[in-house]
């Protein structure tokens, strides 16, 4: 198997960032998990809006990752964070495979309100769920990784941290090669001319819900390893403002390169996390006023400058 | 039975406050085509001019009760107003002509900018203005006892609905209005100010969104958020009638309204199922909602 350059500088910044792991304070690896398992997510997202669709909803799978770790382990003895994490992307996967039949048929705003109506269904079961702590949701602990139980504190973050990498570093590459693909290729042709792409005799509905499935799957990781880092899930997941944040991320970075999301995010936690403390009423306005400035003068996000300057350097 | 007249009560007294809420929505996305997520952030805005204004009125006693209904509804048209000039001059002006998906993000960029406006002006405590409400009290209806607010509401919104009506069914304004819903371009060949056209129908969307909140107002604690929660209600009824149809809306509301009141009564683990579960089953058989125009696909 070759690798290009992507794939190693992609190999390389995740290598780095599981040694910084071992130097970093506390506070700067639980917000890097939390930014790059939100990317996982949003790289979801933007799987879709290459295509053409933007998904305003693709909180149904980051919760459904996050409840079916949770419950994995609360109820049916799932104990091992990769097995839990596997389950999750399959029950998503399930899941995307029926849902997909139906939202495939739909394309812009139709696409995005269907999608947000089906998540705000599992938000409504999940409130009116008792057993599963309905609003307050419930704590994800207990978990182990081939057998080995990390102690707590310290340990299993890091734990979680590094399993974020890779597991972030395994999806980049995956999604790098497929984009490069032929049919990755062609999903770009579909958001482009839809009725063109069939008349060269593909059809675009499946390779929509092909893409559609897959989101889902990267998705449901993003949400296992933030209810496993976080130790906690609630319907919030589920939430449409929840799936707003994603979209904001995922123009933020734009759809320029795999690592674009992974950047966005962490921009994104850095600024919140700062934002909440020092003006905890204007912050939604600050990202309100940050997602109207990327849309007018970055509309390919933040991956525009780094491509921006290549350019510059060949010519 | 009792429970059976409980449910058609509850529901047409619902069906007639989404569509409140849902009808300046429908509006603006008819002519405008924006599926305007900070629907709901004009829903709250009215709510909160609604009970700052009353809650003052009365605290300070300064004149008779009926007095106060006046003051809600002039409240939203006041607040409707201002804001509806200033964020379709200010912003959306410079943004027409892109992408519908993009609309709705630059509009849920506005919905956040306008949560926390609202955060600063008039801070994250509870406001009332249980005055109103009260005032009228109840009636009885066999076993059951229903607020006499609750009741004129419906009322109300069949009222409003029917003045969007005329308005575009039966007068000059509304004529051009229907012109430019039906082909744009044309509209402006043949002399229609659609600039001006875009104000008019933005500031009657924002006005009906205030209104909406201003009459809601008197009956919930007006509270930072409020206006988030209704958004993805007005956009499933909306989504039900056929998105930018008066009509459509008044009986996607109706077909919320009453299959919400039935799951609260019979079965109220599905409340928020139901909602949802009625949009879905309605866009899986009619993608283009009830009352929705099919359009062709373009090469």
């Amino acid at each position: 198997m070759r690798f290009d350059k992507t794939e190693i500088s992609l190999a390389a910044v995740a290598i780095a960032c599981v040694l910084f792991g071992f130097v970093s304070p506390g506070w700067l690896i639980f917000l890097l998990t939390i930014a790059f398992a939100k990317a996982l997510v949003v790289q979801g997202v933007v799987m879709q809006m290459r295509s053409g669709l933007v998904s305003f909803g693709q909180g149904l799978f980051y919760c459904i990752g996050g409840y079916t770790v949770g419950m994995g382990g609360q109820f049916f003895g799932i104990h091992d964070a990769i097995a839990a994490l596997s389950l999750g992307m399959l029950v998503a996967i399930a899941v995307a495979m029926v849902l997909g039949l139906l939202l495939t048929r739909y394309r812009d705003i139709f696409f995005a309100m269907l999608s947000l109506a089906f998540s705000m269904i599992l938000f409504g079961i999940l409130v009116k769920s008792p057993g599963l702590g309905s609003t307050d949701g419930f704590n994800v602990h207990n978990w182990t990784i081939f057998g080995w139980a990390p102690d707590g504190g310290e340990s299993s973050q890091h734990t979680v941290f590094t399993l974020t990498v890779l597991a972030g570093l395994m999806i980049a590459v995956l999604i790098h090669r497929y984009t490069k693909a032929g049919i990755g290729v062609i999903c770009e042709a579909v958001r482009e001319n839809e009725v063109r792409v069939e008349y060269l005799g593909l059809s675009p509905r499946w390779l929509l819900y092909g893409n559609y499935v897959s989101a889902a799957a990267v998705s449901a990781l993003g949400g296992g390893l933030t209810a496993l880092a976080t130790g906690h899930v609630d319907p919030e997941m589920a939430y449409w403002t929840t799936s707003g944040e994603f979209i904001f991320i995922a123009l933020l970075g734009g759809l320029g390169h795999v690592a674009a999301p992974f950047i966005a995010a962490v921009v994104f936690s850095v600024v919140r996390t700062y934002a909440i403390e020092l003006v905890p009423h204007t912050w939604q306005m600050i990202l309100g006023f940050t997602l109207l400035g990327v849309i007018v003068f970055l509309p390919k996000g933040l991956w525009s400058l780094v491509s921006r300057k290549k350019a510059g350097e060949r010519a | 039975m009792t429970s059976l007249l409980a449910v058609l009560i509850d529901g047409s007294i619902y069906a007639s406050w989404l569509f409140l809420v849902a009808a300046g929505l429908t509006v603006i996305y008819g002519v405008m085509r924006i599926l305007n997520m900070a629907h709901g952030s004009f829903y709250a805005i009215g709510a909160y001019s609604a009970a700052s204004l009353v809650g003052w009125y009365f605290n300070n006693g300064i004149g008779p009760a009926w007095i106060s209904y006046l003051l809600l509804v002039g409240a939203a048209l006041l607040a409707g107003l201002i804001v509806g000039v200033i964020i379709e001059r200010g912003l959306l002006r410079l943004m027409y002509g892109r992408d519908e998906i993009l609309m709705v993000i630059i509009t849920y960029a506005l919905l956040l900018i306008l949560e926390d406006t609202m955060k600063i002006v008039w801070g994250v405590n509870p406001y009332f203005a249980y005055q109103p409400y009260s005032e009228l009290g109840r009636t009885s209806l066999g076993l059951l006892k229903v607020s006499n607010y609750d009741l004129s509401l419906v009322g109300v919104s069949a009222v409003i609905g029917l003045v969007l009506w005329g308005l575009l069914e039966r007068t000059n304004t509304g004529k051009v209005l229907r012109a430019v819903i039906h082909d744009r371009e044309i509209a402006v060949a043949m002399g229609v100010n659609v600039r001006l056209m875009f104000t008019i129908t933005f500031v009657i969307g924002t006005i009906l969104g205030a209104l909406a909140g201003a009459l809601t107002a008197p009956a919930i604690s007006v509270v930072p958020g409020i206006g988030i929660e209704v958004i993805v209600l007005a956009f499933a009824v909306v989504v039900i009638g056929g998105l930018g149809s008066i009509g459509g809306a008044a009986v996607g509301a109706l077909l919320v309204g009453l299959s919400r009141a039935a799951a609260v009564h019979y079965a109220p683990e599905f409340e928020l199922f139901v909602i949802y579960g009625v949009m879905s089953l309605v866009l899986a058989f009619r993608p283009e909602g009830l009352f929705g125009r099919t359009l062709a696909r373009k090469i």
